[in-house]
């Protein structure tokens, strides 16, 4: 493998991987802020129980989200330099401002909740963990600007060779943002959503005879995550709608994609599945079940529009962006050769598929446990939290297959070029890559996976741990009160 | 002044803010095979940096971003052509993380003292990484006129930049001893505060080699100033300590390191990454800054996220002011 490739694995591997922790640390944050700001202002001891809980886990998972996220804010200059060079300007600029605006207020204020409780008063507390999960939005906020404007470059101008910046405005407003950001943090809800109730279902059902004096802890906690997953999933389809019209005016070649629609149809269907290769150059041995002028809708709200296929936009490309890479012998293998305008189909295509379809079922899950649990019931059916357990998978699968999607479909550019944009504001991924040896590049990939596989299995034990011990297992016996203040123990220590 | 050369001051600022602080953090872990005798002195140990070693971290992570958004240039060659020493830093900057956190969570001698493994690699590898990438930036690589790395993977590791390494680690390891001096109580605190004693006069040793060094490779005439003070830092600091004045020896450790801080980022101006091979390939502020509008964009950025930092961050070592001790540690709790 050429460094090319390798750097693109690792980039891969290492947001993909990035991106478990992430939606989980952003949704369930805001719920536990939410759980907490019903302890204070009912008092009632079940809001307590669930903010430790639910905070507990929290925590587990947030301290992976951190240390994986330290290899997101090096690895462009490590593995990308040029890329690093070109877009600098415009790119540092929202990356900047999430270290200083997010970042500093998650970590700091993180240990202010952590260790803050019974120290501070309790509004300020609370104030702490709303400012902490309020936070991670923000972060979300600036890194999806920073992806939105390789997705549609805007707010630039061409100086010297490089797109040089002239309304950070434009960047930060960018309508390819103002989309994926709803779309993405309801992504976040839907993974939370689905993690509370599937571990709730778990302990509702396992004591559902007899007396458990933690029964209101998990019923609660059951409807709350029921409801968030389904309104989740509804923001997401509209904003997902959105979106969809906007990559069909942005990046055609990546609507096209997703559907593997090889000929221009007008009006354009909308394949369900397929059987056979997508990847099919000719599209004749590939079976469809489409539904009539339904892509037509998706791309442009009415039943008529001309949906570009890949064969045209290939064309299109060509004239636009020349057909062969530079001879440049820093593009290795690919100096001087053809330029393939066409992302891997199959990636696209069950990409998107697979984002839609695993975002369906986790919403449906979410609703059968609403009416499995409804007026104080309790599913005594074994498969009630076996099939809820598994459901907590499928937004982790949903959110991984639209990230994949949409990065693996902008190939070949690293910042697609943007229609009604600056011409010359565009680059190809293989000409963004730094002038490594392989070895040094391996040497990172095998360094990062390892280390990435032995702390997730870390992590899911202790994941599974904390779950199965409920709320005794975050709740220590008070302390002595009759030591002195000066005396007295730490509420919580490491 | 230009908004070029007031960035770089911003980026010194940043390397400092990261030096000071998470130096003594990373201390305290270089330190726990010595001074953590058993799980409770342990646990002391790291709830004195429990609440804010990962706002800490931060200050990394903002110095790196903040030079990719105003010297993406500078950003690019730092760490692609030091590619192996980053690596090695993040790898072990990961362990660390996690282990603070994964700790305490499961109640077994052999669990707890794998994760002590990895807090005490992942307490010595960074600041000997951080300290070599920052001797790199110093002393320069072998470029061409792209800005990329010519030669070995190996470049950046040579004797001087060596040096430099073991200078971060050395003050990290004192500052961490002082400031466990200043954040324990009793028989924990009188050990602590003779380890500092013990290891000052050699641990500091490679940091005045590596100032002398750079001072005289490409100092100026006034940082000659800032390095005197800094020698005299370290003196007063000693003093300090013998005197049984934690607070102040912690402070003089603080001057210390920005004096140093200021020394090696003056004797730099104006150029970000010499090139050791054909000096007309020196990376320096003009030729890697971004444009005046996007230095512009994030000096508005900084003028109110700075303060707000410094406010808060502040404010939680303030929530935290006690000092804690082995009867402070509750019993171990878990599942």
């Amino acid at each position: 493998m050429e460094v090319l490739e390798l750097a693109r694995w690792q980039f891969g591997i290492t947001t993909v991987y990035h991106f478990l922790m992430v939606p989980l640390t952003i949704g369930l944050s805001l719920l536990v802020a939410g759980m907490q700001t019903a302890w204070v202002r009912t008092g009632d001891v079940r809001y307590l129980k669930m903010t430790k809980f639910w905070g507990k886990l929290l925590l587990v998972n947030f301290a992976m989200g951190v240390v994986t996220g330290i290899v997101q804010e090096f690895q462009f200059g490590m593995n990308w330099s040029e890329y690093s060079r070109f877009v600098g300007d415009v790119f540092g600029a929202p990356l900047a401002m999430e270290g200083l605006v997010a970042f500093f207020v998650e970590s700091t204020f993180l240990g202010l909740w952590i260790f803050g409780w019974d120290r501070l008063p309790k509004k300020v507390h609370l104030a702490c963990v709303w400012a902490f999960s309020l936070a991670t939005v923000a972060s979300a906020y600036f890194i999806l600007a920073a992806n939105s404007w390789m997705q549609h470059p805007v707010g630039v101008e061409f100086v010297d060779g490089k797109p040089t910046m002239n309304s950070i405005w434009a960047v930060l407003t960018n309508n390819t943002a103002l989309a994926a950001i709803p779309h993405t943090v309801a992504g976040t809800f839907s993974v939370a959503a689905a993690f509370v109730v599937g571990v709730a279902a778990w302990h509702l059902w396992r004591k559902r005879s007899g007396d458990d004096e933690h029964r209101a802890v998990w019923r609660s906690s059951i409807r709350l995550g029921g409801w968030v997953g389904v309104v989740a999933f509804a923001v997401l389809a509209i904003t997902g709608d959105v979106q969809g019209k906007l990559m069909f005016e942005q990046q055609p070649m990546k609507m096209a994609s997703a559907e593997a629609l090889c000929h221009t149809e007008a009006p354009a269907s909308f394949s369900i599945m397929a059987i056979g290769d997508v990847a099919d150059a000719e599209c004749e041995d590939v079976k469809t079940f489409t539904v009539p002028a339904l892509l037509s809708f998706l791309a442009h709200n009415d039943f008529t529009t001309e949906v570009k296929g890949v064969e045209d936009l290939v064309t299109e490309y060509e004239a636009r962006y020349g057909t062969h890479y530079p001879d440049d012998p820093r593009l290795g293998e690919l100096a001087g050769q053809p330029i393939d305008y066409v992302p891997s189909l199959p990636v696209t295509y069950w990409g998107f598929r697979a984002m839609i379809g695993f975002g369906a079922i986790s919403a449906g899950l979410g609703v059968l446990a609403l009416w499995l649990t409804r007026k104080g019931r309790i599913p005594a059916s074994p498969w009630f939290p076996r099939l809820m357990l598994l459901g907590i998978v499928t937004p982790f699968v949903a959110n991984s297959a639209g990230w994949i999607f949409t990065e693996m479909g902008r190939q070949p550019f690293v910042v697609v070029p943007n229609p009604t944009g600056v011409d010359g504001v565009w680059m190809f991924t293989a000409t963004a890559v730094s002038n490594l040896s392989t070895g040094e590049v391996w040497t990172s990939l095998i360094g990062l996976t390892t280390i990435y596989l032995a702390l997730g299995v870390v992590e899911v034990f202790l994941l599974r741990k904390y779950v199965r011990g409920g709320v005794d297992g975050v709740m220590p016996p008070p302390a002595d009160p009759t030591h002195e203040d000066d005396d007295k123990a730490l509420s919580f220590a490491y | 002044m230009d908004l070029e050369t007031l960035w770089f001051i911003i980026i010194a600022v940043f390397w400092l803010g990261y030096l000071f602080l998470e130096g003594f953090d990373f201390g305290v872990g270089m330190l726990l095979p010595v001074l953590g005798r058993g799980n409770t002195e342990r646990r002391v140990m790291i709830n004195t940096i429990g609440p804010v070693w990962d706002g800490n971290e931060v200050w990394l992570i903002v110095a790196v971003g903040a030079t990719f958004a105003a010297f993406p240039g500078w950003y690019a060659t730092l760490l692609s052509g030091a590619y192996l020493p980053v690596l090695v830093v993040l790898l072990a900057l990961i362990g660390r993380g996690v282990a603070f956190e994964y700790r305490g969570k499961v109640d077994s001698d052999r669990w707890r003292r794998t994760w002590d493994r990895v807090i005490v690699l992942g307490s010595w590898l960074p600041p000997l990484g951080v300290g070599l990438l920052l001797a790199t930036t110093m002393l320069g690589l072998p470029l061409d006129a792209n800005g990329d790395r010519l030669g070995s993977p190996f470049e950046a590791v040579r004797w001087d930049t060596l040096l430099g390494a073991l200078a971060f680690a050395g003050f990290s390891l004192v500052h961490g001893a002082a400031f466990l001096t200043l954040k324990t109580e009793g028989e924990f605190r009188a050990h602590a505060r003779a380890v500092a004693l013990k290891v000052l006069p050699f641990a500091l040793l490679p940091m005045f080699a590596f100032l002398v060094l750079v001072q005289l490779r490409e100092g100026a005439l006034w940082t000659v100033i800032t390095l005197a003070v800094a020698v005299l830092s370290a003196i007063v600091a000693w003093t300090r300590l013998a005197a049984d004045r934690d607070g102040q020896a912690f402070a003089a450790l603080g001057v210390l390191i920005a004096t140093a801080a200021i020394t090696l980022f003056g004797a730099l101006y104006p150029d970000v990454l010499p090139s050791t091979g054909d000096p007309a390939n020196t990376l320096t502020i003009d030729g890697t800054a971004s444009s005046p509008y996007t230095l512009q964009v994030i000096t508005w950025v900084g003028a109110f996220g700075a303060p707000a930092v410094l406010v808060y961050q502040g404010w939680t070592y303030w929530v935290f002011r006690k000092r804690i001790g082995t009867r402070h540690i509750p019993p171990v709790h878990t599942p």
